[in-house]
């Protein structure tokens, strides 16, 4: 097993790492959209409630979870190694630095930290009151009970947490950071997976920028419409998105093609 | 026209450099920039003082020798080599910042001359076809499709200046390495040895303390001959192959 | 000392045969007890480094730039010919023998010629061998062009970076035995001296050109591949750092330096822009094939031209002088590159130049992309029944603009990136307006002596490529120099060093300690020590601006007795002057690059002195070698075989010694000696 440590320690198998565990950690992010959204029905959190609670005792999904963990603990410390070492490769910098590529592209790793912190917070908020609490020894989350079943009502921890300004604020520009982080780290995967084809790179591109904007936008969106207590928050961010999703499709369509006409 | 120069000097690779301020004047909008250095030059042989050190050979733009970083580029504002940038891409008053190439790979032997043996021993490790000298079959034994062809030459476009590494933030020689793993790579003729070829030259890339690649698009940003990233991609499709699959 | 070409007897097309046949071979044990030095990377030496290391010799390779692949090879743009007869249009080795003996003006050896012709075709499959992207059709077969005036289609060429392609396919081949332990490099290291002991090559001394180290070599046989003396002219087609001082050296140490006299002057470079201009750019050749050369027909419209007061585009069709074409009405602008150059020359010297300068004249593109344009637009107009009309609504432009338009986009899949290189150096688009060209020194047919074998007359002292004098005679034909320099290096050398080194034995090797290094070792510290303490006025440019002008002036494109007179007179002024007045700043034991050029400088101004010898010597014109007191009536070169059917080698015979004259009498047993004419 020499050489899987071997390709695995090399440049190139250090960006094979990131590229992978970003593409676990993006697809987490599509499915773990898909239960959030389910705060914006307007159940009273019903919904959401069974989600997080078939979420929390299913032993597969408990498995992927460990899985989840590792690949960001795994993305991090590849990034602290790669950029260690990418910042040994220049002992001496520029005295005057000009540039030539994406803002978003170059400060990777500052998006990451502003990541990170958000994860932080937002762990210690929700997983960890859920996880670190037993019923019997005073939660700090309620119960609820739907019909027979008796669970954790941990909409109404989200709920309540959202009244806080500053949080909703900490999650848009979080957010934000996440947008920046995905415009460069979604389409890059692609690269560094050797899928550079001028036949398939404006798709690749449509697809990136869309992911970039549109998953951010939506997971910024239940804490603003939760702080504002929007009814009927689902129609409105689906209309929102939609219209979204139009205005990034021309933008990028329209940039790919400046970039051929050159 | 008249201009200020900000010129790293450096006396050798032991001794510790500075940015140091001269002025020119009378420059031509015609000159090329490696000429106004000539103006500069000469002035400071006259005074008495070490003139600027600086590589530079053909001045057509194909050797790849010369390598200033100019106002936060590789070879100055326009996508070419410093030897075929024009005084007219200035203006009057102008202040010039000039650097040499700045990586770990490429130490700085005097002033803005560095030291690029490290893409020598790159080529060396496997950059080449090994066939010796006096093979008897006719070059049309096998055809190669045009377009393989020309997808082949543009890779083999790459001068070995530098400017990939120079331009990226990480110092990395992707842009180059990925060159020449696609220019044989495409051909029938270096097919054959590929995985050996692209284990070898990434180890050596490796082992040349070059930084990794995060796609940031600088280097071919920058490229004097357009190389392009998908030169990248392929050498990185090539290598996980050989790796995953290969006995070598 | 006659010399002995040892051109093999018998029938010219069996003579390489037999003599591959007839000299000594090194058994293969044995080849790993021989050292084997090869000075430049180019063409020539990095192709003969690579070989003779796969044959299993031990290698060491020296060039003064940073990496083996710097070397000025890279610039060539154009092409490589081989007589392939891919495209079936007639083409044999035979032919090519003939077109490069005729094309050199009938100056060269017949048996070296034809050895090149044949070997040719192996040179194309090692190169495709190597994974040199060739140009290739949509068969996936390799595209031929014709060049340079050829009958045939002959030349291979990828885009317009041949020269590049096929030097990077040796480097590759080189770093491959670099690799393999068999070659050691030393970049950055510049030969200053040949080493010559019992008459025998045995090393040479060279400079670490960054901390300014004198080291000894020694081995079995010493390569020269260190390319032309073009710079001699100051301004040329050559890189900076082009140099002649390793053949300079070996000549001052016994090498005969053959037909000096000989350089080719390109007709189509970029014009001199400023007295600050450090080197001339080349346009590829290929240009005429589309372009039409001109100048005004009256001086007034030229003068009017030069002070701004007139753009190309005001002079008339009838009276512009397309001067190629009317005095060489079957050749046209094809015609080769002295004739080319040289009427250029006249016409400006006759005050009909254009540019700033007026040393310029036109090459004009509109007639071809009007005429290619029409053909475009003819084929599309079908589509509309033939209607202008229509088609002009179709398309939304006036008819006359899309001719425009249309022929615009062939010419530029023929030749953007040139037309762009142009627009980059001069700001003006050649699309709209005329390119502006003039001839500079781009190739030197003259080197050191080499017998069949390549050996000069010093044994174990080969030159290879453009640095010896072999193949070209008084003109090199286009696309003939990336040829020649492979030839000699994957082809010729590996073959007869052999002879010499299995007549010598690998016991014949000198030791670096042995006086005869040191004593070289002294004397090179020596010219280093004079050059830094003399501390003069002068910069080393100014004495290489001087040289140039005085060499281009009296020795360049058309020469007369007077004139060189004058100039050797000139020059032996300007050397005393060098050696008492030149500034060279800094030290020897650091990079220094003034050191570098004043070494080069001192050597470049004795062989200009030797140019102008052999110059006046030459009492004819032929080939780049024009004599104006030797031309027919109509102006044109005239040959005399009777007297001057030789090869002048010149033997050196000591500081400030008149050099003496050896001649190589060329017979010629396979060619009809003819008038060249392009009428």
């Amino acid at each position: 097993m020499n050489w899987v440590v071997k390709t695995l320690t090399s440049t190139l198998g250090r960006k094979l790492i990131m590229a992978l565990t970003g593409a676990f950690l993006s697809l987490f992010l599509v499915v773990h959209l898909i239960g959030n959204l389910q705060l914006l029905k307007d159940d009273g959190g019903m919904a959401f409630n069974i989600y997080a609670d078939f979420m929390g005792h299913n032993p597969l999904i408990q498995t992927v979870s460990i899985l989840n963990f590792t690949f960001i603990i795994l993305h991090i410390i590849t990034s602290v190694i790669l950029t260690r070492l990418n910042n040994k490769a220049r002992p001496v910098s520029y005295a005057y630095d000009g540039k030539s590529s994406a803002w978003s592209s170059r400060n990777m790793g500052i998006l990451g930290t502003v990541i990170l912190i958000f994860l932080v917070v937002h762990l210690s908020n929700f997983w960890g009151k859920s996880k670190l609490t037993t019923f019997e020894a005073g939660s700090y989350v309620p119960y609820v009970t739907y019909g027979e079943a008796t669970m954790q009502n941990l909409y109404d921890v989200v709920a309540i947490s959202f009244q806080e300004w500053w949080l909703v604020a900490l999650y848009v520009v979080s957010m934000i950071g996440l947008a920046f982080h995905l415009s460069h780290g979604f389409i890059s995967m692609f690269q560094t997976l050797g899928l550079n084809h001028s036949k398939y790179n404006f798709v690749i591109k449509i697809v990136g920028y869309e992911f970039a904007i549109l998953v951010p936008a939506m997971f910024a969106a239940i804490p603003v419409f939760m702080f504002l207590n929007l009814q009927g928050g689902l129609l409105y961010l689906f209309a929102g998105i939609g219209v979204l999703a139009l205005v990034v499709g021309a933008m990028v369509s329209n940039g790919h093609k400046q970039q051929l006409a050159v | 026209m008249n201009l200020t120069l900000k010129i790293w000097r450096q006396k050798n690779n032991k001794e510790k450099g500075k940015m140091v301020t001269y002025k020119v004047q009378d420059i031509s909008d015609d000159m090329s920039f490696l000429e106004m250095m000539d103006v500069l030059n000469e002035e400071l042989l006259k005074k008495g003082e070490e003139p600027v050190a600086f590589d530079h050979d053909c001045r057509e733009g194909i050797c790849g020798m010369c390598s200033m970083y100019i106002n936060g580029h590789p070879h100055g504002p326009e996508r070419t080599t410093t030897c075929q940038l024009h005084m007219r891409s200035f203006k009057d008053g102008d202040t010039i910042t000039i650097e040499p190439w700045r990586a770990k790979g490429f130490p700085v032997v005097k002033d803005l001359v560095v030291d690029r043996s490290a893409f020598d021993r790159i080529i060396q490790a496997g950059g080449f076809v090994s066939v010796n000298t006096g093979v008897s079959v006719d070059a049309n034994e096998i055809p190669i499709a045009k377009d393989v062809a020309s997808e082949a030459m543009d890779a083999a476009t790459c001068i070995g200046c530098g400017a990939c590494v120079a331009a990226c933030k990480n110092a990395s020689a992707m842009l180059f390495v990925s060159a020449k793993i696609s220019h044989l790579g495409l051909l029938p003729q270096g097919k054959t040895e590929k995985n050996r070829r692209v284990q070898r030259m990434i180890a050596q890339m490796d082992a040349e303390e070059f930084g990794a690649c995060t796609n940031t698009g600088a280097c071919a940003a920058e490229c004097p001959k357009s190389i392009s990233l998908v030169n990248i991609a392929r050498m990185n499709r090539e290598y996980f192959a050989a790796k995953v699959a290969s006995e070598a | 000392m006659k010399l002995n070409a040892k051109s093999p007897e018998g029938v010219l097309a069996e003579k390489w045969d037999k003599h591959k046949f007839n000299i000594k071979l090194v058994n293969p044990a044995n080849k790993r007890k021989y050292d084997i030095i090869v000075v430049g990377t180019g063409l020539a030496g990095a192709s003969a480094a690579a070989s003779l290391a796969e044959l299993g010799y031990n290698v060491k390779s020296f060039c003064f730039q940073d990496s083996p692949r710097r070397a000025h090879s890279i610039a060539a743009q154009g092409g490589i010919n081989a007589a392939k007869n891919y495209q079936n249009d007639g083409d044999s080795v035979f032919r090519l023998f003939y077109d490069t003996i005729k094309g050199g003006d009938y100056r060269s050896r017949e048996a070296n010629v034809y050895r090149l012709s044949q070997v040719s075709v192996n040179i194309i499959d090692q190169c495709v061998a190597q994974g040199v992207p060739f140009a290739r059709e949509y068969g996936g077969l390799l595209d031929n062009r014709s060049f340079g005036g050829a009958q045939v289609s002959r030349t291979f060429y990828a885009k317009g970076q041949t020269g590049q392609q096929l030097l990077l396919g040796a480097y590759q081949a080189l770093s491959r035995q670099v690799a393999n332990g068999k070659v050691k490099l030393y970049p950055r290291t510049e030969m200053l001296e040949l080493v010559i002991k019992e008459g025998k090559a045995r090393g040479i001394v060279v400079r670490n050109l960054i901390t300014g180290e004198i080291e000894s070599h020694s081995a079995h046989a010493v390569l020269l591949c260190s390319g032309g003396y073009g710079n001699v002219f100051y301004l040329s087609t050559n890189a900076m750092g082009s140099n002649a001082t390793a053949s300079w050296r070996a000549h001052r140490k016994g090498a005969f330096f053959a037909n000096p006299c000989f350089t080719q002057i390109h007709p189509t470079c970029i014009p001199v822009s400023g007295s600050y201009q450090s080197k001339l750019t080349l346009m590829s050749e290929s240009l005429r094939n589309d372009g039409r050369v001109w100048v005004p027909k009256k001086i007034e419209d030229a003068e009017a031209i030069r002070q701004g007061k007139k753009t190309p585009e005001d002079i008339k069709e009838e009276e512009r002088d397309y001067y190629l074409e009317r005095r060489y009405p079957s050749f046209g602008n094809l015609v080769p590159r002295d004739v080319a150059s040289r009427n250029a020359k006249y016409v400006c010297d006759e005050g009909r130049g254009v540019g700033k300068t007026g040393l310029a004249v036109y090459l004009d593109f509109r007639d071809a992309i009007l005429r290619e344009g029409r053909k475009v637009v003819e084929s599309q107009l079908i589509e509309y029944n033939g209607s202008v009309k229509e088609y002009e609504k179709a398309k939304g432009k006036p008819y006359d603009e899309l001719i425009y338009v249309e022929g615009k986009k062939i010419i530029e899949a023929k030749y953007g990136n040139l037309f762009d290189m142009y627009q980059r150096i001069t700001d003006d688009n050649p699309y709209e307006t005329p390119m502006m060209i003039y001839p500079a020194v781009h190739y030197t047919m003259g080197g050191l002596w080499v017998d069949y074998n390549l050996m000069t007359s010093v044994e174990g002292l080969y030159a290879l490529g453009e640095a010896n004098f072999s193949d070209h005679g008084a003109n090199r034909l286009g696309a003939s120099a990336l040829m020649q320099g492979l030839a000699d290096g994957y082809f010729v050398i590996p073959y007869t060093i052999g002879d010499y080194l299995a007549k010598i034995g690998h016991a014949d090797k000198l030791d670096t300690a042995d006086e005869a290094f040191k004593e070289a070792e002294t004397e090179v510290k020596a010219r280093i020590e004079k050059l830094l303490a003399i501390k003069g006025e002068k910069s080393v440019d100014d004495f290489h601006r001087e040289l140039g002008k005085i060499m281009w002036e009296y020795c360049g494109m058309s020469r007369n007795a007077e004139g060189l007179k004058y100039a050797k007179g000139k020059i032996q002024e300007l050397r005393k002057e060098f050696w008492s007045n030149v500034k060279v700043t800094g030290e020897n034991d650091e990079l220094n690059q003034t050191l570098e050029k004043a070494l080069r400088v001192a050597d470049f101004m004795e062989l200009g002195e030797l140019m102008i010898d052999d110059a006046l010597d030459r009492e004819e014109s032929c080939g780049g070698h024009f004599r104006e007191e030797f031309q027919t009536e109509e102006g044109e070169a005239l040959r005399n075989d009777e007297d001057y059917a030789y090869v002048s080698a010149w033997a050196y015979k000591g500081e400030n010694q008149p050099h003496e004259l050896h001649k190589e009498q060329l017979t010629f047993e396979n060619v009809k000696l003819t008038q060249r004419s392009y009428k």
